[in-house]
């Protein structure tokens, strides 16, 4: 198995505090994918591409160097595209499948998992693409921002652990490095697969997609 | 409009996807280990941080093996592409169709 947090493997409150965090980004992301299919549904192709792009991503459980595997999450994608909150639907979507068909994360868990992989990824992904847009290296923007929202996914996945978790010796500082040992490490080469991946589609998108890029205003900071 | 641009970014392609194999292959190839699930170690490190804590919840469905669930992990990635596969061919079909319809301005 991979990488989300199991199904019941977080106490109570703290799975119920993950469900109240990520519920008004959820609703924000709700209103914004209502909001486009509204005014652009010439979009809505596109936005099934961001969402298959995670299924994808997520189903594919790669090796690493710690020896384990993990899989990437693909949100980085739909973040740079539509914003970081549609990818909190689309990220949540893709959770509550594998929770229901693949005993893969969790009902229970699923809050704290959207929180990593549907809400801080995809912010991370927003934040860095808007800072390094403006060097004018579009691919490397695209790069940086997909890799670093799948590596904080998993850098957040081990926090909610750790503060869960606390260790009897040393706290939540202990249990983060162990946590982020091996949540975070396995998953530094899956960042660079994912950023790798990431600028390949968004390669297609530029020579095929050209108007859905005029559409989300992308397209005038092209390199 | 196949200009020397657009053909550029197809050659970056390749090297992307080999970039993406030699990633997957090295660990698998140059370290021993035994490539079970981060999840599965994160489980096994609850357990000895905290030996009295239960699971209180239990997975809704579950899956009789590891060859049902490779399934349906494999599933979830071919319905994946097969969309990917649909919106990239259609968006570089109605591109195709523009250009052969009125050429480029010279």
């Amino acid at each position: 198995m991979a990488m989300h947090i199991a199904e019941g493997f977080l106490p109570f409150p703290w799975a119920a505090f993950w469900w109240l965090v990520s519920l008004p980004f959820l609703l924000v992301g709700l209103r914004s994918l209502a909001r486009i299919t509204r005014e652009h549904p010439e979009l809505k192709l596109l936005l099934a591409l961001a969402g298959a792009f995670t299924f994808v991503l997520s189903a594919l459980k790669i090796p690493s160097v710690t020896g384990s595997c993990s899989h990437p999450t693909g949100t980085g994608l739909g973040a740079i595209l539509f914003g970081p909150s549609v990818m909190t639907v689309l990220g949540g979507i893709v959770l509550l499948f594998q929770a229901l068909l693949l005993a893969h994360g969790g009902l229970t868990t699923l809050g704290a998992n959207m929180v990593s992989m549907a809400v801080v990824g995809p912010l991370v992904a927003w934040w860095i693409f808007g800072a390094l847009l403006p060097t004018g290296r579009t691919r490397l923007a695209v790069f940086a921002a997909a890799a670093l929202a799948d590596l904080a996914t998993y850098v957040v996945t081990a926090a909610q652990l750790a503060l869960a978790f606390p260790a009897a010796n040393g706290g939540f500082g202990a249990s983060l490095a162990k946590f982020g040992a091996i949540y975070a490490v396995t998953q530094v080469p899956l960042a660079i697969t994912e950023g790798l991946l990431t600028v390949l589609v968004w390669n297609w998108l530029q020579a095929y997609g050209k108007p859905e890029l005029k559409t989300l205003q992308l397209i005038q900071q092209e390199s | 409009m196949s200009t020397r641009s657009d053909r550029n970014p197809h050659r970056h392609n390749w090297l992307l996807v080999a970039g993406v194999v030699a990633l997957a292959l090295f660990p698998v190839l140059f370290i021993r280990g035994e490539y079970g699930g981060a999840d599965g170690q994160g489980t096994e490190a609850i357990e000895k941080l905290q030996p009295s804590y239960k699971p209180w919840f239990e997975p809704v469905v579950e899956l009789p093996s590891g060859e049902i669930e490779s399934l349906m992990f494999a599933t979830q990635a071919a319905l994946g592409a097969g969309v990917i596969g649909f919106v990239i061919g259609l968006y570089r079909g109605r591109t195709l169709a523009e250009e052969r319809k009125e050429p480029p301005a010279p």
